[in-house]
């Protein structure tokens, strides 16, 4: 089944102004804040999970004409019908945040670490390569970083994988490491000398040795 | 008709008729069924929402980066373990479980972006702006930062190296910037009045000391 992200936007070539924003502005119409305190809230329900809700938002056909509260509303309207919650046994919520739990909720937070299920594959200044394949499900590997040398430079233990969690099929911990390639490697002639190095975290089953 | 303009033959209430944009009223429609199905209690979503537009934003961050340049050991504690040292000043949780503070040097510029979504630490930071959530910021970060940089009116030395890292997992970075000449007798408050939003993102720098 093809699997098409509109969300992947790393080096793609968008010529818009970045249009600057004053501080404290965090929201543009009065819906907004209705919208971002209702995806938060759904998060205890178990309805979804981040992973699904970001592979929702990025698979939206109009992604790029939404702005991102639009994106976020879209996304959750299309979960509460997939998951059925208009159906006669909408799934029960594992949870409901009231009230008197949110400043508890906010900063406690959800740990994605998870119990390693076996030794990491890759040390600190391991010379890696990134899959080139295109995965016909939600993943959290750049285009831009498929196929690509880059060295590991943290290690940060096991972590939820998104690419099994959003499909509903279950945490699947992976090891999780940070790492850096130069700008040539991705880029090649394509840019003017930058000087830069660019870092993704990627989970153990994006990389192989290089 | 506008949102403060009171319906001619209604006594004046607390809620105003007024007609509902299309956006409005899906995301009235939206609570309202997530309420009867018994997912979300509204109250709730007030809470959250105060928390994230009076509670929770860049002044939280600048406190951190305050300490960090008050105090050594502090600093170093950040940059080894920035989860644990952002704790021990009241600030954790959601979307900030995993932080990684990353820091400026003379040598080195660090910026900060989510090519595939709007991944950013709420814990330090807030809700993100438009911007750092948008198509060009996103596309162009990671293979023109010094365009991007230019577009903020940060102008790099060409010997600077800089440092891009793209948020594609759980793992939540903190720009700490380096500390303004001449800021040497500061209070630590003082100090926090400087560091901007966007140079904890790495789109910015501090503030220059009086």
């Amino acid at each position: 089944m093809s699997y098409h992200s509109n969300a992947d936007l790393g080096g793609q070539d968008v010529r818009d102004a970045i249009v600057m924003e004053p501080e404290g502005e965090f929201f543009h119409a009065p819906w907004e804040p209705r919208v971002m305190a209702l995806v938060v809230a759904m998060g205890p329900t178990g309805l979804s999970n981040i992973d699904l809700n970001r592979a929702t938002r990025e698979t939206l056909p109009n992604y790029r004409d939404l702005t991102y509260y639009e994106i976020w509303l879209a996304a959750l309207e299309k979960l509460v019908l997939e998951r059925g919650v208009l159906s006669d046994a909408p799934p029960p919520p594992k949870q409901v945040l009231r009230a008197e739990l949110v400043a508890a909720a906010i900063s406690k937070g959800s740990s994605f670490s998870r119990t390693p299920t076996g030794p990491a594959r890759f040390a600190l200044g391991a010379r890696v390569r990134t899959i080139a394949a295109t995965p016909s499900h939600h993943t959290r590997l750049p285009a831009y970083a498929r196929g690509k040398a880059g060295v590991v430079e943290r290690v940060h233990g096991a972590h939820v994988f998104p690419d099994t969690n959003a499909q509903g099929l279950g945490e699947s911990p992976q090891w999780l490491y940070t790492v850096a390639f130069d700008e040539k490697e991705l880029w090649g002639g394509q840019i003017l000398k930058q000087q830069s190095t660019i870092s993704v975290d990627a989970f153990e089953p994006y990389l192989e040795p290089a | 008709m506008s949102e403060h303009e009171h319906h001619p033959h209604e006594p004046h209430s607390e809620h105003p008729q007024r007609t509902l944009s299309p956006i409005e009223l899906r995301v009235r429609a939206l609570e309202t069924l997530l309420t009867e199905k018994g997912y979300i209690d509204p109250a709730a979503l007030d809470v959250l929402i105060d928390a994230y537009q009076t509670k929770i934003g860049p002044r939280n961050g600048a406190r951190v980066v305050a300490r960090a340049w008050c105090d050594a050991e502090f600093r170093r504690w950040l940059l080894a373990d920035a989860t644990a040292a952002i704790a021990s000043l009241g600030m954790s949780g959601r979307q900030g479980e995993h932080m990684v503070a990353v820091e400026n040097t003379p040598q080195v510029h660090n910026l900060v972006v989510c090519t595939l979504c709007s991944c950013y630490p709420w814990a330090v930071l807030g809700l993100p702006p438009t911007w750092y959530k948008s198509a060009p910021y996103r596309a162009r970060a990671v293979k023109d930062p010094r365009g991007v940089l230019r577009e903020f009116g940060v102008e790099l030395p060409e010997s600077t190296q800089i440092r891009i890292w793209d948020s594609t997992a759980e793992v939540r970075y903190l720009v700490l910037p380096q500390r303004p000449a001449g800021s040497e007798g500061l209070s630590e408050q003082q100090l926090a009045d400087l560091v901007s939003r966007d140079s904890m993102i790495g789109t910015g720098l501090p503030g220059a000391a009086e």
